[in-house]
């Protein structure tokens, strides 16, 4: 789960963690209001939890509250397309506005759950402000990593030791420490899965603050957080699969024009990747879960046949502890609810599967039966070329 | 012969008295698996089925002798029901349940060090030696008795990946599921390393997915280690990048992870790799032939 960079910040800011002085505004005329007790210098920033916002012209410098409004005018209400947008972008509803400082330095602060040692690792690196992963693949050298004892905590030498390797001033280093410090305490108390300050800004005026954040959560943590339940933003998710979410879905939506509906998130990759391999291209990835019964299977259904691209449906189920027969009901119960008129096939395998295949091929509907993955993928995709219905 | 579960497994179930605990368990049992109890803390002295529960993983080792526990307690509290077993010394824990926050297993990974217990999982399917014992929610009778190790980050893409071998008489020794978190038990190269040692594990299929490089380091880790021939297969070809797949672990982040640089290091490693899913069965099938091994691993009558 995302936030916001003003919502990042303020929890933050609750955990001791120091940022800019700011606030968030709707409109232009309180972006004026806000520049004026700023000081007039601000920086007026579009919030939307894309990345690249910066040279998408989302992020703008004023040196008077006017300019500032300026700036907020023609953000708001508009789309701002980023790298990480897509062509659409996200339309801006608001605008956090900073008091803009002298910078000295920009480094980069980041911290993560590293599968290899199953231990939260911090990264840092002092330079800031570019792209991370570029660093990383240019010069590896230049990131220094601490892995945190998860019984301890992040020890001060830790973080002594990553400041020593950023090369901070001796009179900027407790402040910096204290940062580091703070930045691991927030990254435990709200089970984060990923901390990014970048940049980490060191000021003329010899402050130390958080210029960007990002935080992302734990999905799986967020019964512990109810308040970072407030904090969701609707309108930066994408309606299918929040409502996917809400049945207990897993739903990726993709630019091809094949729905899929499969059994398991590995299975559901899998016939993704022999769809494509047969000449096909999935239009999204479904996870029906373990208990695909007739409720989760039509409104699976209804999710994958809203998406206009779909020109046809492939079904994968390898029926474990649930049984072909139950599956092949709740397909064809689906199927009549929400009345399918693309070509339907369907795979199944498993337990009870002669019974599950017999319900199909008896059944009034126009469902084409496949007896293997390679069958099924190559049916489907032969279906949605030629355009036609079932045989 | 096979691994981590046998006829020597003394299984209990953490978590017997919710629905999906009871249900597994008493398939576990009708599998063969000698289940000998299971734990809900204050439901101590009750029976699930005859099988008597305990309050405690501490008494239910005391009292059963078991050797090997399966948790379906849920995500908020499955954490620390992994630590109580492995206090109690169980050998073999296998843990269920899906969605523990990742914190949680990092608590967990540091709790364990130095133990003696092994985890397999969490969100994984278990662990079967066909025709010995099943720890585990997988369909028993689509697995036969064999020698061919299954190893998989996935659940049904397992079962799909047995059913093609069984299908093509070609039996198992021991499929194990490692789960689909990127923070959890047995690796890929721990239990290889396992079939590598068992006698009657002739050859391997390792079936990866998106994320992390653990597949990567499996790879080089065969090339350098393993006398047994293994094929692969990787899910997630046309996976976008940035979006989590299902399982917390299928994520390609960082520009990590990728099915691509999965599949270029198996190959480089002389490992072959499976083009599409469909086609796991009959890689191996090749396998065995080029090794010579086909007729000893055609263990399945029809």
């Amino acid at each position: 789960m995302n936030v916001h960079e003003f919502q990042a910040k303020q929890i933050l800011r609750e955990h001791g963690v120091a940022v800019p002085e700011g606030y968030v505004a709707e409109d232009a005329a309180s972006v004026q209001d806000i520049a004026q007790r700023l000081g007039g210098r601000v920086v007026v920033k579009a919030q939307i939890h894309a990345g690249g916002r910066g040279k998408a012209g989302g992020v703008k410098l004023a040196s008077s509250p006017q300019e500032a409004a300026e700036h907020a005018q023609n953000m708001l209400g508009r789309p701002l397309v980023t790298h990480q947008t897509g062509p659409e972008g996200r339309i801006v509803k608001r605008v956090l506005v900073e008091r803009a400082y002298e910078i000295d330095r920009e480094l980069y602060l980041g911290l993560v759950v590293d599968r290899e040692s199953s231990r939260v690792v911090f990264m840092a690196s002092a330079e800031g402000g570019v792209d991370i992963e570029e660093v990383a693949a240019r010069s590896p050298e230049k990131i220094f990593k601490e892995t945190i004892d998860p019984g301890v905590g992040m020890a001060h030498f830790q973080a002594r030791r990553l400041a020593k390797g950023l090369g901070i001033p001796a009179e900027l280093s407790r402040q910096v420490t204290g940062f580091m410090l703070g930045l691991y305490r927030v990254f435990v108390a709200k089970d984060c899965s990923m901390v990014e300050v970048n940049p980490l800004v060191l000021t003329a005026e010899g402050e130390v603050l958080a210029l960007d954040a990002k935080l992302n959560f734990d999905p799986n943590a967020l019964f512990r957080h109810p308040e970072l339940a407030d904090l969701r933003d609707p309108d930066e998710e994408d309606p299918a699969e929040a409502r996917a979410a809400e049945f207990g879905l897993s739903y990726i939506s993709l630019s091809g024009d094949i729905g899929c509906m499969v059994n398991g998130a590995g299975l559901a990759m899998a016939t993704m990747d022999i769809i494509k391999h047969f000449g096909g291209e999935p239009a999204n990835f479904l996870d029906v879960g373990g208990s695909a019964d007739v409720q989760r299977v039509t409104e699976a259904f209804k999710i994958i046949l809203a998406d206009s691209n779909v020109k046809g449906v492939l079904v994968n189920i390898f029926g474990g502890i649930m049984k072909c027969d139950t599956i092949a009901e709740g397909v064809l119960a689906a199927a009549r609810e929400v009345g399918i008129t693309v070509p339907l096939v369907v795979r199944l395998e498993g337990t009870n599967v002669e019974l599950g295949r017999k319900l199909l091929e008896e059944s009034d509907l126009d469902v084409i039966s496949a007896t293997s993955m390679a069958d099924a993928a190559q049916r489907i995709v032969e279906a949605v070329r030629t355009g036609g219905g079932a045989q | 012969m096979s691994i981590l579960v046998s006829r020597k497994t003394r299984l209990i179930t953490q978590g017997i008295t919710g629905s999906a605990g009871r249900f597994h368990t008493l398939q576990c049992r009708e599998y063969g698996t000698e289940v000998v109890g299971g734990v809900t803390p204050g439901k101590g002295g009750t029976l699930v089925d005859g099988l008597p529960v305990f309050d405690t993983v501490e008494e239910a080792v005391k009292e059963t002798g078991a050797n090997t526990s399966m948790i379906f307690v849920p995500p908020p509290f499955a954490a620390d029901a992994i630590m109580e077993a492995v206090d109690a010394g169980i050998e073999l824990v296998v843990c269920i349940t899906e969605g523990i926050p990742v914190l949680d297993m990092v608590k967990v990974k540091r709790f364990m060090e130095g133990k003696r217990s092994r985890l397999v999982g969490p969100n994984c399917p278990g662990v079967i030696s066909p025709g010995e014992a099943k720890v585990g929610i997988m369909p028993g009778y689509i697995h036969a008795p064999g020698h061919v190790g299954v190893l998989s980050r996935s659940g049904t893409l397992t079962y799909e990946a047995v059913h093609q071998l069984t299908s093509r008489g070609i039996g198992q020794s021991t499929c194990v599921g490692i789960g689909g978190d990127p923070v959890n038990g047995t690796d890929f190269i721990e239990a290889l390393e396992l079939f590598n040692e068992d006698p009657d594990t002739l050859a391997v299929v390792l079936i990866g997915e998106i994320g992390g490089v653990a597949e990567e380091r499996a790879a080089q880790w065969i090339k350098d280690n393993m006398n047994k021939p293994v094929i692969a297969f990787v899910a997630g070809r046309t996976a976008p990048k940035g979006k989590r797949m299902g399982h917390a672990g299928a994520i390609i982040a960082g520009g990590k992870g990728t099915a691509a640089d999965k599949i270029a290091a198996f190959e480089a490693c002389g490992i072959p790799v499976a083009p599409t899913p469909a086609d796991i069965g009959e890689t191996m099938v090749q396998a065995l032939k080029e090794r010579g091994l086909y007729q000893r691993c055609l263990t399945v009558r029809r």
